[in-house]
């Protein structure tokens, strides 16, 4: 397809998007952490961060990468909508995205053609079987036969047998799934949830805006990749090429998704250390601490939170159920 | 703060929103899993057996063609093929340097290899080498190792042994072409090979078989894995033809002599068709490999028609061979008596138009017998102006003239019998009364292939009933064979005295010194066989021509020649046992057997040749050449057994002939037991001892000597005497009697010759049936 998604730095190769995508969230994340809640509200203001958002999903398009393009927007509107942004500016958005629909017939014809292909393949497989709706028909089979079950490990007739293209990246949870089932795929499904979770708890109990926005940025980035994939090898939406994080073969996705998520276990560090009495008077577990050590030394420190109640506004109960858990 | 707090709520508020959302598209994953791995997991659990498992089919193996004896006619003869599997060596073009040490391998093979190479996939194997023989795949075999990727393949190829002899009857096979097609995937199988023409397409569906299944385990380019189940298929059903091989050769060894001709020899009784001929011919192994196309335009631009089967695709006026069915429709209607006499001063006027007989000075009175025997043209005018030609047309098509017979080898025509009605449908004008008096000598209007002329003389000799030629023994029911029930053939209603009149005609032409085929008779009793000659002009004579004197034959451009024709039939005697001796070895019939029923074969013989009827002509006129009969032996120490002369013997087929059938036949039988018990006669056989073994070899070899061709003495034996070991490995047979047709274009012999050639066929073929 000729996308120019790689820079070859002659002894490994790197994405960019990659990078803008941690970029972008931090940027915003720091932007909004100046802006005062009645400055958020104030339209003008917002003109700045949405540029920094739709510049980069524009070149992104163009790469063309349609995927990361979308996940760029998505973060964008995600920290919008979590700085506070008036909802009806949302609804304004939403508005002219259904212009743009009713706009469509001009759309369609901007779009490429393997762009078009796959929109078209999308919405009826059955059209291309053995060129682009090859993957998703080829998908859907291996899920569903593996059942509820699974046919066990290292058994799945698919993928084993190459019926499978793009077996370790794109389409690894179809695999997994033809090997492990409908409880397989549950269990997969229970642990992205479970690190959403823990995410969020962590941007709740930040101090700091910047840290807030930061957590839950990251976060958004990630649950976008997981829904994504999963959406993407289901096929409820058209294929656009996003590994599953941190179980798709592909060295930079898993190095930025390990930096990002050393970012969230910063942002809940800073703010264990801050809560005890700030970095500055005491030594606070570093940094680069594992979560798990992490979270047992802030479970100390927060003990002496709980009398005092939140100046944050969180209440004691909530905080320790959240901290403790 | 107040600002911190603000921000903070909202940013819980929503980022709790945010969440709720962000679970709940999981919820959504999780149902659609659910959708897929439970609610459709069936449909896709099939879906993902289909993608894995292929079938593949196994073609059968086509049934053979055997002759009457099971000699096969086509066989499968394993294909080798050696393919090379460019997955498997890791330079093409360096194997086959290495293969082409051991092979040749052509300039254009390497660049199609090489093409292929680059097209498809690699794991496909690609042919390099067809149709190898055994040695060639030996040496290959043993050099493996230093070929990386060359495997050895195996198909089926179609193969004739007999070549040209059967290429008409047999037909060839070829790869089927888009319109053949039905859907049946066998079919799309690059072996697969359909019948074209002949036996092999008509039997086609009952020879092809089942394909079996093989259940192959194969990943997504298609690369089988492992075979994981097999159903194997029936293999196609061998189909027996009637045809003998050993006279089919014969036939076609005779008919290679002239420039092109047909000849069939059926049996009267069953229809069977012992023959079929067609000369020129081709080979038809030559389509089995895909036939070069320089050969293919040869082949169609030939006049002579190598493509064609003229047995029953060639359609000629039948010529005098056809009075008898005049003759039958005169005496059914009532018109003539056989003893009426009518005078032939050579022509016949009718209005303005003179038609003339083939004899210039006319025949004199002659009556049906002799004016079949002499082939008298103006009395058959006077008895077809009185019959009729509606009531000629529907007496000839009771004898199977002018209509489909219905027989299994493709391409056959109906001929053409008129009738006024027909000449007003087709051409618009009224029947002439003169189309009548031509119709009435088989020309004109009236056409005739060589099958249906066996199958006239067939239902005449058989007593008049409707017996239907066939090619093979088992008919196609649903797509398989099945054995055809012999039945009695159904009467034609023909009374058995007008028969017996045309037939003893039949005899007289062959038998009689004024008989137009006297030169081709045939001495040995058993061998007798009666017919008729006839000649098909296809030019008009010109007046100046019949005042100058008839052109030679070899004047004529091949084209413009006549057609000469015999029909005849073994007239042999019921009582006669009919054994023969076959020509290499001297095992006899069994004697023993019962001579109960008679099979008849019927044959009729064309020939193209030059003038009509010359030789009927010098036959008539010239007393006979005194010949020696076959056999007889002059030197050696048995030649004071001569027989009785030639004199004594016209003088009793004198005497015979003014006999009734019956009368003459018992007189026949018992001069020669006379002749046997005096030591005179034709009779070797009777004599015993080392005088009678003397004789035997001596005819023997002087009757090699003189035919060439695998012709035989008979050598009548009375009945008791051993039975040779061809007869204790088969059980004794029916004597048979045989009709034939044979038609030629001579340079220069005369009908009789093939009459002859008939009579040694007959002989050489109840032979080799009994052998």
């Amino acid at each position: 397809m000729g996308a120019q998604r790689w820079i070859d730095l002659g002894f490994f190769q790197f994405q960019p998007t990659e990078l803008m995508k941690l970029g972008l969230v931090l940027v915003l994340a720091r932007h909004f952490h100046a802006m005062s809640q009645e400055q958020v509200r104030k339209p003008h203001r917002l003109a700045w961060p949405v540029l920094l958002g739709v510049v980069p999903a524009l070149l992104v398009a163009k790469q063309p990468d349609l995927g990361s393009a979308l996940l760029l927007l998505t973060l964008t509107g995600a920290l919008l909508f979590l700085a506070g942004v008036r909802l009806w500016k949302f609804a304004a958005v939403v508005a002219l995205v259904l212009a743009a629909l009713a706009a469509l017939p001009l759309a369609w014809s901007r779009l490429r053609d393997y762009q078009k292909q796959r929109v078209l393949v999308f919405l009826d497989p059955e059209k291309d079987p053995l060129g682009s709706g090859y993957h998703i028909i080829q998908s859907k089979i291996a899920l569903g036969s593996g059942g509820i079950w699974g046919k066990g490990f290292m058994q799945g007739t698919q993928s084993y047998l190459q019926f499978l293209p793009e077996k370790q990246t794109d389409f690894i949870f179809t695999m997994y799934a033809e090997e492990f089932g409908l409880a397989g795929g549950i269990v997969l499904l229970a642990l992205y949830a479970a690190i959403l979770v823990y995410g969020t708890m962590i941007a709740l109990v930040a101090r700091s805006q910047f840290g807030r926005l930061l957590a839950s940025g990251i976060m958004v980035a990630f649950w976008v990749y997981a829904f994504i994939n999963m959406a993407m090898v289901t096929g409820l939406i058209p294929v656009v090429g996003e590994p599953l994080p941190f179980v798709s073969y592909g060295g930079s996705a898993l190095v930025s998704l390990l930096v990002s998520f050393g970012l969230v276990i910063n942002v809940y560090v800073s703010t264990a250390t801050r809560r005890s009495g700030g970095p500055a008077t005491r030594a606070g577990p570093e940094p680069g601490r594992t979560r798990r050590a992490g979270r047992r030394a802030s479970v100390e420190k927060a003990k002496p939170l709980s009398t005092s109640p939140g100046r944050l506004g969180i209440s004691p109960a909530r905080s320790r159920n959240r901290v403790g858990a | 703060m107040g600002r911190q707090q603000g921000r903070a709520r909202t940013f819980t508020r929503r980022s709790l929103l945010l969440l709720g959302g962000q679970l709940g598209l999981f919820g959504v994953l999780a149902g659609r899993l659910y959708w897929l791995q439970v609610v459709e997991s069936e449909k896709y659990q099939t879906l993902s057996d289909t993608n894995r498992i292929s079938l593949r089919l196994v073609p059968p193996v086509r049934g053979r063609v055997l002759d009457r004896e099971g000699e096969p006619l086509a066989v499968n003869r394993p294909n080798y093929r050696i393919v090379v599997v460019p997955e498997l060596t890791g330079n093409v073009g360096a194997t086959l340097d290495a293969l082409a040490t051991l092979l040749p391998v052509g300039e254009a093979d390497r660049r199609r290899i090489m093409r292929d190479v680059a097209r498809k996939r690699r794991f496909l194997p690609i042919v390099v080498r067809e149709n190898l023989s055994w040695e060639d795949v030996g040496r290959v075999a043993v050099n493996t190792q230093d070929l990386p990727g060359v495997q050895f393949d195996v198909g089926f190829a179609r193969e004739y042994p007999r070549g040209m002899d059967f290429a008409h009857v047999v037909g060839y096979v070829a790869p089927p072409a888009e319109a053949d097609l039905t859907g049946d995937p066998l079919l799309e199988l690059p072996d697969f090979r359909i019948g074209r023409n002949g036996i092999e397409r008509v039997y086609d569906l009952a020879m092809r078989g089942r394909g079996g299944t093989s259940q192959l385990e194969v990943n997504a380019v298609g690369r089988p894995i492992r075979e994981l189940d097999r159903v194997d298929g029936d293999p196609g059903q061998d189909v027996a033809l009637t045809i003998d091989a050993g006279l089919q050769r014969f036939c076609m060894q005779r008919l290679s002599q002239e420039e092109s001709g047909a000849a069939v020899v059926m049996e009267v009784e069953t229809g069977e068709v012992l023959a079929s001929s067609s000369w020129p011919s081709f080979d038809p192994n030559e389509f089995a490999t895909g036939i070069p196309a320089g050969l293919w335009r040869e082949l169609l631009a030939d006049t002579r028609g190598p493509l064609t089967n003229k047995v029953v695709s060639g359609q000629y006026a039948p010529g005098s061979t056809y009075k008898m069915v005049v003759a039958l429709a005169g005496l059914e209607a009532g018109v003539i008596a056989p003893d009426h006499r009518i005078h032939c001063p050579g022509h016949m006027d009718l209005g303005d138009n003179r038609f003339h007989c083939w004899r210039r000075g006319g025949h004199g009175a002659v009556d049906m017998v002799e004016a079949i025997q002499q082939s008298c043209d103006v009395y058959f005018y006077e008895l077809s102006r009185r019959v009729g030609i509606d009531r000629i047309s529907a007496m000839s098509r009771r004898f199977g003239l002018g209509q489909s017979l219905g027989i299994d080898v493709p391409g056959e025509r109906a001929g053409l019998m008129p009738t006024r009605a027909w000449k007003e449908a087709i051409h618009g004008k009224p029947w002439a009364q003169g189309d009548t008096l031509v119709a009435g000598i088989g020309q004109g209007f009236v056409l005739a292939t060589p099958l249906q002329l066996a199958v006239m003389t067939a239902r005449m000799a058989n007593g008049g009933r409707a017996v239907e030629p066939h090619f093979a023994r088992q008919r196609i029911e649903g797509g398989s064979l099945v054995d055809r029930v012999e039945e009695p053939a159904p009467s034609l209603g023909i009374p058995q005295r007008h028969l017996a009149v045309v037939l003893k005609a039949m005899s007289s032409v062959v038998n009689d010194p004024r008989g137009t085929a006297f030169r081709a008779r045939i001495d040995e009793p058993e061998l007798a066989m009666g017919g008729k000659t006839g000649t098909s002009q296809v030019r008009r004579i010109t007046a100046q021509e019949r005042a100058t004197g008839m052109r030679r034959p070899h004047e004529v451009p091949w084209n413009e020649r006549d057609h000469a024709l015999f029909v005849g039939f073994s007239s042999a005697s019921r009582r006669c046992a009919s054994p023969a001796m076959p020509a290499p070895s001297s095992s006899s019939t069994a004697a023993a057997g019962p001579p109960s029923r008679r099979r008849s074969r019927a044959t009729s013989c064309w020939r193209r040749r030059g003038a009509t009827a010359p030789a009927g002509r010098c036959a008539a006129r010239a007393p006979p050449a005194r010949r020696r009969p076959e056999g007889r032996a002059t030197h050696g120490p048995a030649r004071h057994l001569r027989r009785s002369s030639r004199r004594a013997r016209a003088r009793r087929q004198a005497r015979l002939g003014e006999l009734g059938p019956r009368a003459a036949h018992r007189a026949r039988v018992l001069h020669r037991l006379r002749d046997a018990v005096l030591g005179r006669g034709r009779q070797h056989g009777a004599l015993g001892g080392a005088a009678g073994r003397a004789l035997r070899r001596r005819a023997r070899a002087d009757a090699r000597r003189r035919a060439g061709a695998p012709a035989l003495v008979a050598c009548a034996r009375l009945p008791g005497l051993r039975a040779g070991p061809a007869a204790a490995r088969r059980p004794p047979t029916r004597s048979t009697r045989w009709a034939c047709c044979c038609s030629s274009r001579s340079r220069c012999s005369g009908a009789s010759a093939w009459a002859r050639s008939a009579g040694s066929t007959s002989a050489s073929s109840s032979s080799s049936r009994r052998s």
